[in-house]
């Protein structure tokens, strides 16, 4: 047994009188001759939220959540069952609802396999303990006086920090067992200025799956209360936005959220294997400009978007999703890529034992290519220039996303001119690649505060790009 | 198949088992030093079954269960919450939530609600009405409500499926004032969601219906005509030219504009600050034709409740009268704040009613003429503190009250203060599924942003 089972195990099953022998009990009575695929997910979270606001802590919230789900899948059906009652008892009675998926059959017969090495892309500690009650709330009411401070015209600050500490460990039907140890933490900070009775606000943030000594490295915390505070004087200058079609430069980092909106959710194996992503049958296909490199990274180190495994028990990986503009491959998890005839891409997440794991994202981003950013400012005489959003969403089938700027500028003549407030860049996922006429040399990765919706279940994502140029977009403001 | 609720056998709670729990939990917490402690639980369970062209898909069975407790030293406070109902979790988490109240500080405007508001009589709202519904019988109705989508139309060509789900469940509120009170509910729903294809072009849209009890629902054919009805009107949509227009938002959408408002003039965002709706107390927010009542104990509704999230006593009232803002929507917190009074709105507002005008949806084309009907709303661009308002739409462009085709890949935009003020009519096509019961509205004026 590895390290990292022996961990799950003492975390997971022994505190609730539960043996590995019980885990293939239960597997055994889900199995069937026709069942192609069965997993048992065991999932332990501790999570905190500290909240400052009107310049004191006034409250934080401490999180237990634990179960254990049972899925069985016989071709394109799932069985699925989950309890909060960690009991063998419970467990045999939820495998046998879960099997009735399928025709009775024989028990299926476990062949037990060794699990290889997995590299290790963040390091199992517990966040929650890295720094104490007393050290957080210091920490909270330092970064409220110390941003208060950068301008007279601050009127509340509000600051979050949260932490998590998650153990999973999966069993899978070919007698499989993987575990892994998850440290998030994110903090955000919200500011609201006002000026001649005007008011505004700015957000910043980040995070990653370390300890709550990230946020004290590099001066990061009074990085994200400098953005914030600039974001909302940005905004006290911001007139409307346009209303149009016009060229759009996106800047880098954050507004990757284009490629996972407009391009990644297109990509998952199950709308695919469906047939109802604008994307399906799409493979070889060229659906961006050949400038256009977009990968799925989980293998990232630290990164809030990050796994070791997926959920499935499969190792994370870089999967090449558009490579110089040609569609080459699709988002997967298990059940999807067996039914397409693929293998997983490592991709199969879910929010909670209490979930059925889906295809999912977890880094997508563009890579660099050769431009430099002021290089692709300058050849824009009139156009938008997008360097901040806030979310936004797609409907994979008419292949439609929308996502909103908080920051934005008019570029007039090649320089960024004024800026404006309320844009909502809308367009089509398979068209809005082949736009891109310049990529710049500047590829930068989100702070670690993304987290994707998906048929009601929130995982965390990172998203990146370098800057871009956006021939022709609709930007949705108010200016006709 | 085994059958589904009563395949699962596991020991069920009961409401009073549920109180007896609820009852240790606030001694633990006195034990631990807490002068003041609330604590929340609820169980549920639950069947989801999905049907997709033709054969089942996925069968779920939930089984839910969680308590969240708050507890105040003074009037710090600390809360912690749970899925493990043994003693020993329970214990872990009294403690958690005892040391976060030790290390918070000092709010003085924290703390339980005014005893003399607790509910002190439970109206009986009739939200219970579990659904004996068997796993057989559940995909039955969800192959049987997708078949009535796909043979609808030729041009349906594909279909991400129809669903049922059933759950039922039992939530109990407690506090060191000596509340200790639940309740049963239950919600069903179906819904379905189908692809028609025409000359390339390929579009999705879905139905559903939801309601306490299970003769509440439409029936299986009715849900599925109307998602494949949706889905194939939408076909051949394009996009339109850049202009600034009538919009007038269907019935099925007209319930979130609403929703801006009643965000922005919850306690949490008029105390913070970031509303845009800050200074508008008893002042003309909408034309004087409007008036928005909240009404949480219409007896099988979506978001009935006796009492809110804290105790207190939930009651009828006007939020808009005349077009005029009479309250905010605020807890205890929130009103100690501001100083005012809690208006039973922890948790959020319960069954608002925007009144209806005469006109029904074909009406309210007419009286439109020609401009742009919005039926679907994408992306979060709202802005609460502003009021700025920028979302992708998709729709149909209408002229001389007739609908002439659909439309997509379009924004509409506008600031909600000036939205509001331009609602030219509120229909009687009221949609009754959601927390925001309204019809569909017409605003005189948005700018509109197309690809053309």
């Amino acid at each position: 047994m590895s390290n990292e089972i022996q961990h799950a195990t003492a975390t997971l099953l022994e505190p609730v009188g539960l043996s590995v022998n019980d885990i293939e009990n239960v597997m055994g009575r889900m199995m069937s001759r026709s069942i192609d695929q069965a997993d048992i997910y065991f999932q332990t979270s501790r999570s905190e939220a500290w909240v400052l606001e009107d310049s004191i802590v006034k409250e934080g919230s401490y999180n237990i959540e634990q179960g254990v789900g049972l899925r069985a899948v016989s071709g394109e059906k799932t069985g699925f069952a989950y309890s909060e009652e960690l009991n063998l008892p419970s467990m045999l009675e939820a495998a046998g609802n879960v099997r009735a998926i399928s025709s009775r059959g024989q028990s299926g017969i476990l062949r037990p396999r060794s699990t290889g090495i997995v590299p290790v892309r963040y390091a199992p500690i517990d966040p929650l303990d890295t720094l104490t009650n007393e050290d957080k709330v210091a920490l909270l009411n330092k970064i409220d006086r110390q941003t208060r401070a950068i301008d007279s015209r601050i009127e509340q600050v509000m600051v979050s920090l949260v932490g998590v500490h998650e153990v999973i460990l999966v069993a899978t039907e070919d007698g499989n067992m993987r575990s892994d140890v998850r440290p998030l933490v994110r903090m955000s900070i919200t500011v609201i200025v006002e000026q001649n009775g005007q008011r505004e606000q700015g957000s910043s943030g980040g995070g990653a799956r370390r300890g709550y000594d990230y946020f004290l490295e590099e001066d990061r915390v009074m990085g994200y209360a400098d953005e914030a505070v600039r974001l909302a004087l940005v905004n006290l200058e911001a007139v409307d936005a346009p209303a149009g079609n016009m060229t759009v430069v996106l800047g880098p980092g954050w507004p990757g959220i284009l490629l996972h909106e407009a391009i990644g959710h297109g990509l998952e194996g199950d709308f695919n294997r469906k047939g109802s992503s604008a994307f399906s049958g799409r493979i070889g296909e060229k659906v961006a400009s050949s400038l256009c490199t977009v990968v799925d990274d989980g293998t990232l180190d630290n990164r809030r978007g990050s796994l070791t495994i997926d959920d499935e028990g499969e190792q994370s990986q870089c999967t090449t999703l558009i490579e110089n503009g040609i569609l080459k491959g699709y988002i997967q998890d298990k059940m999807n890529a067996r039914l397409m005839g693929q293998v997983s891409t490592g991709n199969g997440r879910r929010e909670s034992y209490a979930h059925l794991p889906m295809p999912r994202m977890t880094n997508t981003y563009m890579l660099a290519g050769q431009h430099d950013p002021k290089e692709i400012l300058s050849s824009v005489k009139n156009g938008l220039y997008a360097v901040n959003f806030g979310g936004g969403q797609v409907d994979i089938t008419s292949g439609k996303f929308v996502f909103s700027a908080s920051e934005a500028y008019l570029i007039k003549d090649g320089k960024i001119s004024h800026p404006v407030k309320g844009a909502t860049l809308i367009g089509n996922g398979p068209e809005v690649l082949t736009q891109v006429s310049m990529v710049g040399n500047d590829l930068a990765l989100d702070g670690g505060v993304g987290t994707c919706g998906k048929e009601g279940q929130s995982v965390p994502v990172g998203v990146g790009q370098p800057t871009l140029k956006i021939d022709t977009l609709t930007v949705g403001g108010i200016h006709v | 198949m085994s059958d589904a609720k009563n395949g699962q056998s596991e020991k069920s709670f009961d409401l009073d088992t549920l109180k007896n729990i609820a009852e240790e939990v606030l001694t633990e917490a006195k034990k631990q030093g807490a002068t003041e402690s609330e604590i929340s639980l609820n169980v549920g369970r639950g069947l989801s079954v999905n049907a997709r062209l033709g054969d089942v898909e996925s069968i779920e069975y939930h089984r839910d269960q969680g308590l969240a407790i708050s507890v105040y030293m003074g009037r710090k406070k600390g809360s912690a919450s749970s899925t493990d109902f043994k003693m020993a979790s329970i214990h872990e988490m009294v403690v958690a939530a005892c040391a976060i109240a030790c290390h918070a500080e000092e709010d003085e405007f924290s703390g339980l609600p005014q005893q003399d508001l607790l509910a002190t009589t439970f109206p009986e709202l009739s939200l219970f009405h579990p659904w004996p519904l068997d796993t057989e019988q559940a995909i039955r109705l969800a192959i049987d409500c997708e078949q009535a989508a796909r043979s609808y139309h030729t041009d349906i060509t594909n279909s991400e499926g129809a669903s049922i789900q059933s759950f039922d469940g039992v939530s109990v509120l407690a506090n060191s004032l000596g509340f200790n009170h639940g309740y049963p509910a239950s919600r069903h729903s179906l819904s379905c969601s189908v692809i028609g294809e025409r000359e390339g072009q390929m579009q999705r849209d879905y139905w559903y219906s939801s309601a306490r009890k299970e003769q509440g629902l439409e029936s299986a054919q009715q849900v599925g005509e109307k998602a494949a009805e949706r889905t194939v009107n939408r076909l051949g949509a394009r996009s339109i030219s850049t202009r600034k227009c009538p919009v007038m938002y269907s019935s099925d959408v007209s319930g979130g504009l609403i929703g801006h408002c009643i965000a922005a003039i919850r306690g949490g965002n008029i105390y913070r600050k970031s509303s845009f709706l800050l200074d508008s107390l008893n002042k003309q927010i909408f034309p004087s034709f409007m008036h928005i009542h909240e009404q949480p104990h219409l007896r099988e509704a979506m978001g009935s409740a006796p009492y809110d999230a804290e105790g207190v006593v939930t009651k009828a009232r006007d939020i808009v009268h005349d077009g005029c803002l009479q309250g905010f929507v605020l807890s205890s917190y929130s009103a100690r704040k501001l100083g005012m009074k809690t208006t039973a709105n922890a948790g959020g507002v319960r069954n608002l009613t925007v009144e209806s005008g005469e006109l029904g949806f074909k009406g309210m084309l007419a009286k439109m003429g020609t401009g742009f009907l919005a039926t679907e709303l994408m992306g979060q661009g709202v802005n609460a503190l502003t009021g700025d308002y920028s979302r992708g739409a998709a729709g149909f462009w209408v002229e001389g009250g007739e609908i002439q085709y659909p439309v997509e890949e379009v924004t509409i935009a506008g600031n909600l203060k000036d939205m509001y003020k331009a609602i030219v009519a509120v229909g009687n096509d009221v949609d009754l599924r959601g927390n925001i019961r309204c019809g569909s509205i017409l605003i005189d004026e948005m700018t509109l942003a197309g690809t053309d």
